[in-house]
């Protein structure tokens, strides 16, 4: 049963006499003056009863859930935010579930996915809740098995590099890592915690309910940069699509994507089925279209390579392999797998010339004299580099890392020669 | 209800990037002189766009972790902020003195108060004294001792060399230390050089920089000769040349910048005094003398 505290009586007392009449989730009262009130439940009515009758009611067992309802939802949680009241309403589907249902529901804990984030929520005391958050993958994981955090920035933390050690660049990658839980937050903290691991993922998810999202397609976003990003508004529009099915598709990212090429224009790749909305292309979207961007200036040229029909599809599986991320599931010794190390190595030991040209060919056709396919274009211009500059934004061609790279290139064929020999 | 957002630039591949901006995001919140403390980044999450949503106050004060006026304070985060009429002249800077602008965002209707960068402000010079003081471990550094403050150059923002020249003459005019000299990366004098411009053997080396990357750990300590290489480390102090270089790392990264946010906020019309006084003493690494 749930018990209710004199503060609670007492506050809801003052704001009847001093705000008017509550009416929440099926909780009505009302002053009528000359010390008499009105309850309402959607069980049973009690009018015009005196104060100390009152006092009485709602403390009575079926009146007093719908008053620790009333006093978690006006004065604990309050309305001051309407993102996070919208999402710990959303948290106990309160719009579908009168009070007394959701009482029992609530007891055995209600669970809503954000991500892959699980949150659970369960009635404290007085109708206090309380927020448990942990990954999904750890839904069934006894909590003693999991690092416990209290402190709602430590979020910030658990969600900045992968299970690897990796850094995290985009939040929402379904990259984030297990074996944390919050065990006990109250409504303030698990939104804080949600929306460090999900950055303004509550707000836009609640603009969206409330019909609001304001959406920013790829045309306008693109239009609006400026400095080294001015120039993506160049990419064609075909690429565009190849873009969203790049970075957006729910494999890469968990936001769903509702921005399309522009209001008229609709992209074919999916926009994923996530339970909070992208509004816009990000600023990884922006930095790899810029690359892209570049990259697709160039023309095509027509090469000829010598390549077994095996080699040619092992050379389609090792794309398929990186582009899935799956080459960490290639097994050592599965030779089966184009995949494989051994394998790709047997392809790079066969067909690259010392230069690193596939079958000999170099990159440019029109250069007889040996030439490194890495010295073509500015293949490593500035991956690294409006990264680093704070200040500055002019600054395509600061190529530090380039010498590092073909240093690191020239290495690894080195190692080659001499590995063969190891198994 | 006031709300503080403090916008860095972030990175899409060093996670330290961001690290001081949450540091001293995490000190003020600490203070409580802020309903909201919330941070946003160009390049990470929350971003620019959507970091004013993140926030409940209909007053917020955003403060850029940014070294000098320029390109990002100017057009990139009035832009993404939505700052309904921004023009760089509301700021009526000669390239150092920018202040602070009160704007609205056109998503969210929030008042902004928009301010000029950390990097410009007089409080800073204080950060960078506060730098030295902590690599030397001695809250009285100063006698004996050349101090350089390191900046990227003119190469791409003429103003940025304002701000290392305007806080190195600042440093120089406090008569603490022996020597003191701005130095660049790209340009004349060079820290490349850095032993030539100093008398004494003891020289405190301080990049004025946000964070910690590529420059600072990388390049800095390879020009002055610390190390050859920068992932071997180098020793602080390191000889060069006969002089003990104490390098710092980059200024952004001492606790005391967050009293600089909290300065501008506070000189914008945020009403937190008394935060404040908590900032300047309690991200004090070293031991004040006489304890």
């Amino acid at each position: 049963m749930t018990d209710v505290r004199n503060e609670q009586v007492h506050t809801l007392f003052d704001r009847v006499d001093t705000e008017g009449p509550i009416d929440l989730d099926g909780l009505r009262v009302t002053a009528d003056g000359d010390g008499a009130y009105t309850l309402e439940t959607p069980d049973a009515t009690h009018e015009g009863v005196s104060e100390s009758k009152l006092r009485e009611v709602v403390r009575s067992d079926h009146v007093a859930p719908y008053v620790t309802n009333w006093y978690f939802w006006a004065e604990a949680i309050g309305s001051r935010s309407r993102h996070r009241r919208a999402f710990l309403r959303h948290a106990e589907a309160a719009a579908d579930h009168i009070v007394p249902e959701r009482y029992d529901a609530l007891r055995a804990g209600l669970e809503t996915e954000w991500g892959e984030v699980l949150v659970t929520v369960t009635l404290g005391e007085d109708g206090q809740r309380r927020y448990e958050i942990r990954h999904a993958d750890d839904a069934s994981a006894d909590p003693g098995d999991l690092d416990a955090y209290h402190d709602p920035l430590d979020a910030r933390e658990l969600s900045t590099y992968d299970e690897d050690g990796r850094y995290r660049p985009l939040r929402t990658a379904p990259s984030l890592a297990s074996g944390w839980i919050f065990p006990d937050l109250d409504g303030r903290d698990a939104v804080e915690a949600l929306d460090t691991i999900y950055p303004a993922s509550i707000a836009n998810w609640n603009l969206e309910r409330e019909g609001d999202l304001d959406v920013t397609h790829w045309r306008e976003t693109a239009e609006r940069q400026t400095g080294i990003y001015g120039v993506v508004e160049e990419l064609p529009s075909e690429a565009v699509d190849w873009v969203a099915e790049t970075c957006c598709v729910d494999s890469q990212c968990l936001k769903r994507r509702e921005w399309e090429y522009d209001a008229d224009h609709e992209l074919e790749a999916d926009g994923g089925a996530g339970a909070f909305p992208c509004r816009e292309p990000c600023s990884l979207v922006v930095a790899a279209a810029r690359r892209w961007t570049k990259l697709e200036e160039e023309e095509t040229h027509t090469y000829e390579f010598e390549l077994t029909p095996s080699e040619k599809e092992q050379i389609e599986e090792i794309i398929d392999t990186v582009a899935e991320d799956r080459t960490d599931e290639v097994r050592e010794a599965d030779v089966y797998e184009g995949a494989n190390r051994y394998r790709t190595r047997f392809l790079r030991a066969k067909r690259f010339d010392d230069e690193g040209n596939l079958s000999g060919v170099p990159t440019d056709p029109h250069e007889d004299e040996h030439h490194d396919h890495e010295a073509h274009g500015d293949s490593h211009d500035d991956h690294n580099h409006d990264d680093h500059n704070h200040d500055d934004h002019n600054h395509d061609d600061h190529n530090h890392d380039d010498h590092n790279h073909d240093d690191h290139n020239h290495d690894d064929h080195n190692h080659d020669d001499h590995n063969h020999d190891d198994h | 209800m006031q709300a503080l957002v403090i916008v860095a630039h972030g990175s899409h591949l060093n996670p330290d990037s961001s690290t001081p901006t949450h540091r001293h995001a995490d000190t003020i919140r600490a203070t409580g002189a802020f309903d909201e403390v919330k941070t946003g980044f160009w390049k990470e999450e929350p971003s620019l766009r959507e970091v004013l949503r993140t926030v409940e106050s209909e007053e917020v004060y955003v403060v850029p972790m940014f070294i000098s006026e320029g390109y990002f304070t100017e057009q990139v985060i009035p832009r993404e902020l939505r700052l309904s009429k921004w023009d760089v002249s509301e700021w009526e800077s000669d390239g150092l003195s920018a202040d602070t602008a009160t704007l609205t965002a056109e998503d969210t209707g929030q008042t902004v108060h928009y301010c000029g960068p950390v990097g410009t402000h007089r409080a800073m010079t204080d950060v960078l004294v506060r730098r030295a003081e902590t690599v030397v471990d001695d809250p009285d550094v100063g006698e004996g001792f050349g101090f350089a403050v390191v900046g990227h150059g003119t190469e791409r923002n003429e103003n940025s060399a304002k701000a290392i020249e305007y806080h190195a003459g600042r440093v120089r005019e406090m008569g603490r230390f022996d020597e003191v000299q701005a130095l660049y990366m790209d340009e004349e004098p060079e820290v490349d050089d850095v032993t030539d411009y100093f008398e004494s053997e003891d020289v405190v080396v301080v990049p004025l920089f946000i964070a910690d990357g590529f420059h600072t750990q990388e390049d800095i300590p390879e020009d002055m000769g610390l190390t050859d290489d920068y992932r071997t480390g180098y020793d602080i102090p390191a000889t060069v040349d006969d002089h003990r270089i104490w390098y710092a790392g980059a200024v952004g990264t001492e606790g005391l910048m967050a009293d600089v946010v909290l300065e501008r906020a506070s000189e914008a019309g945020a009403d937190i005094d008394a935060a404040i006084a908590t900032v300047r003493e309690e991200t004090r690494e070293t031991t004040a003398t006489g304890d």
